[in-house]
């Protein structure tokens, strides 16, 4: 009896301590493999965002011999009022994303649902929407400043022709914005798709539902395609949002912030305070301040999305 | 469900609309690249060169040094591959398939990090690289990639392992095979179409790359395409025959590379947007 129940108790605890020891290796391992990617985030992420936090509190100047910690100097500067032109790249940066998200978000959706009819050349017509997508900046803004070039681009002559107004596009103070937001439009490819893929998990016997209840176009869309793609225009909308905060390369190439500042685009103002003026402590103020803008835009959003966003299996 | 004959003819013709809108800018691309300035200066516009000008690539390319710039970039863009490649799919398979007390917590916090604007990181690692007596070099666009290749690959990635059946390690476990022989022997081979995915976004990315070579270069010898192209517009602002020939230079690697991987691309993206 005693025998047994010995035994009993060593084969009880045998597998525990060998589990224990799996796990073990298993941490061992795990760390092992990700090892580089959390060094990289400790030393690409982590450290520098440590690091721009307290230059933002200094007057770190790569010209000046001294640098000294000023507190919350930078940021009152900031949003005193002393400096213009934080409040006008605001302003601008502001502006654009207005203008640019719904425009992205609600072309891409309805081209994603022509992209997604049955259509002859269906995939033809999806290669053409999505390669201006993968065009680099640099070169597809090259092209959008001879297209938009006042006297020899391609739409000035082509509304002189229709006999229309013709614009004076990224050289106009007022058409300035509205051109960049255009020239970005044509590279929506990837959130087209991302539509499209929200789009196939949509049940036909949805739709024709609405057919046996003699419902039309607009009834399919309003109660069946815009529900089910909800979770699919959040995620575009935040992405889309975040990117078109820390719009530069556009802002560089295309116009170096002018017609007198009105395309002085947030990062670019930034980049030009850290790298031509060498104001790195007040530019790292200036970064922090967009993360918290970022950040707040993303968490209202997220907020909200309860109200608004439907996840398929989840009582409403 | 089916579609009315109305329906299609009209959905047929708004895509040849949309789609005649985003191949026109290709179209004024090309046709101005092979054309000298006074075909350029004809209204109305020709949308035909007569006669092609094909020697304009080989006038662009001798006005700046566009050899080089492509040296440049190609060694960038393969040191960047090379590093995103293995680090992130090294990364990806600890974070899906191997069970560790911490992992899905720290794996979020790394996720975190792609909510994070890259102005707020630019300064200190601008002055860390420079401290470190790395200016106008490329490490500071290469070295990054060998730790992790980018927390968005990671994701991808992972999702892709998450979706393989866990009983094949099991087995080959039982088998006594390391993580490591797992992860080269069955995990790898399993998921070449993600990797293939994982490739082409970061060749890309790499190629396209503007904001980071204007930050970290600074000598001409030592410029990517992307900063080559933006010289060009500075010196031969009136040029626009040359410049047109040079973007399309820079233009059509990244086309090519899309026409190859066009099947891949599509599902990675898609993979991403789903489940993201």
């Amino acid at each position: 009896m005693e025998i047994s129940a010995k035994t009993g108790q060593s084969a009880k605890t045998a597998p525990q301590k060998k589990s224990s020891i799996r796990e073990r290796r298993a941490l061992f391992y795990g760390l092992l493999f990700t090892s580089p990617a959390i060094l990289g985030f400790i030393i690409y992420t982590l450290g520098p965002m440590i690091a721009s936090f307290y230059l933002s509190l200094t007057d770190y100047n790569v010209f000046k011999d001294k640098t000294s910690f000023i507190g919350l100097d930078n940021y009152i500067k900031l949003f005193s009022g002393e400096d213009e032109l934080f409040y006008k790249s605001l302003g601008t940066t502001f502006y654009f994303v207005v203008l640019r998200v719904p425009a992205v978000i609600i072309i891409s959706f309805f081209l994603a649902i022509l992209l997604n009819m049955n259509l002859k050349g269906r995939s033809l017509f999806r290669t053409i929407i999505y390669l201006p997508s993968i065009v680099p900046a640099v070169a597809s803004s090259m092209i959008w400043m001879w297209l938009m070039n006042p006297d020899l681009g391609l739409l000035n002559t082509a509304l002189n022709w229709l006999h229309l107004p013709t614009s004076n596009w990224l050289f106009g103070e007022g058409s300035v914005i509205p051109s960049i937001v255009l020239t970005t439009l044509w590279g929506i490819g990837g959130t087209v798709i991302i539509f499209l893929a929200g789009l196939s998990g949509v049940p036909k016997s949805y739709y024709e539902a609405i057919d046996v209840d003699g419902g039309g176009w607009y009834s399919k869309l309003r109660h069946i395609t815009v529900p089910m793609l909800t979770p699919t225009i959040f995620f575009n909308t935040i992405m889309t949002i975040i990117g078109s905060f820390q719009v530069f390369s556009e802002a560089y190439i295309l116009t170096q912030g002018g017609p007198n500042d009105r395309s002085l685009f947030f990062v670019f103002y930034l980049w030009r305070t850290a790298f031509r003026d060498t104001e790195m402590g007040y530019a790292s103020a200036l970064a922090w301040v967009l993360f918290i803008i970022i950040m707040i835009f993303t968490v209202f959003i997220f907020k909200t999305s309860k109200s608004w966003v439907h996840y398929e299996g989840e009582r409403q | 469900m089916r579609e009315s004959r109305l329906k299609l003819t009209a959905g047929f013709t708004a895509l040849l609309i949309v789609s005649a809108m985003f191949i026109v800018p290709f179209l004024w691309l090309l046709r101005s690249s092979v054309m000298d300035l006074s075909q350029i200066f004809i209204m109305p516009p020709q949308w035909i060169p007569k006669p092609f000008h094909f020697e304009n690539f080989k006038d662009a390319m001798t006005v700046v040094p566009f050899g080089t710039f492509f040296k440049n970039t190609l060694i960038i863009v393969v040191g960047v591959l090379i590093g995103t490649v293995v680090s992130s799919t090294i990364a990806a398979f600890g974070f899906s398939r191997i069970k560790w007390k911490g992992r899905d917590t720290i794996f979020a916090i790394l996720m975190s990090a792609m909510m994070l604007p890259a102005a707020v990181t630019l300064i200190p690692s601008f002055i860390g690289w420079k401290e470190l007596g790395f200016y106008d070099t490329f490490y500071p666009l290469i070295l990054p990639s060998y730790f992790g290749g980018g927390i968005f690959n990671i994701f991808l990635l992972r999702q892709f392992y998450m979706s393989i059946p866990q009983d094949f390690d099991e087995a080959a476990v039982v088998d006594g095979a390391t993580y490591f022989q797992i992860y080269w022997r069955i995990l790898l081979p399993l998921s070449r179409s993600a990797v293939i995915v994982v490739a082409l976004f970061t060749f890309l990315a790499s190629w396209n790359d503007f904001m980071g070579p204007l930050i970290y270069l600074k000598s001409d010898s030592r410029f990517t395409l992307a900063l080559g192209l933006q010289m060009f517009q500075g010196s031969y602002n009136a040029q626009w025959d040359l410049l047109m020939a040079a973007s399309t230079a820079v233009v059509l690697p990244c086309v090519i590379v899309f026409l190859i991987g066009q099947r891949f691309f599509l599902e990675g993206i898609t993979l991403t947007g789903l489940k993201g």
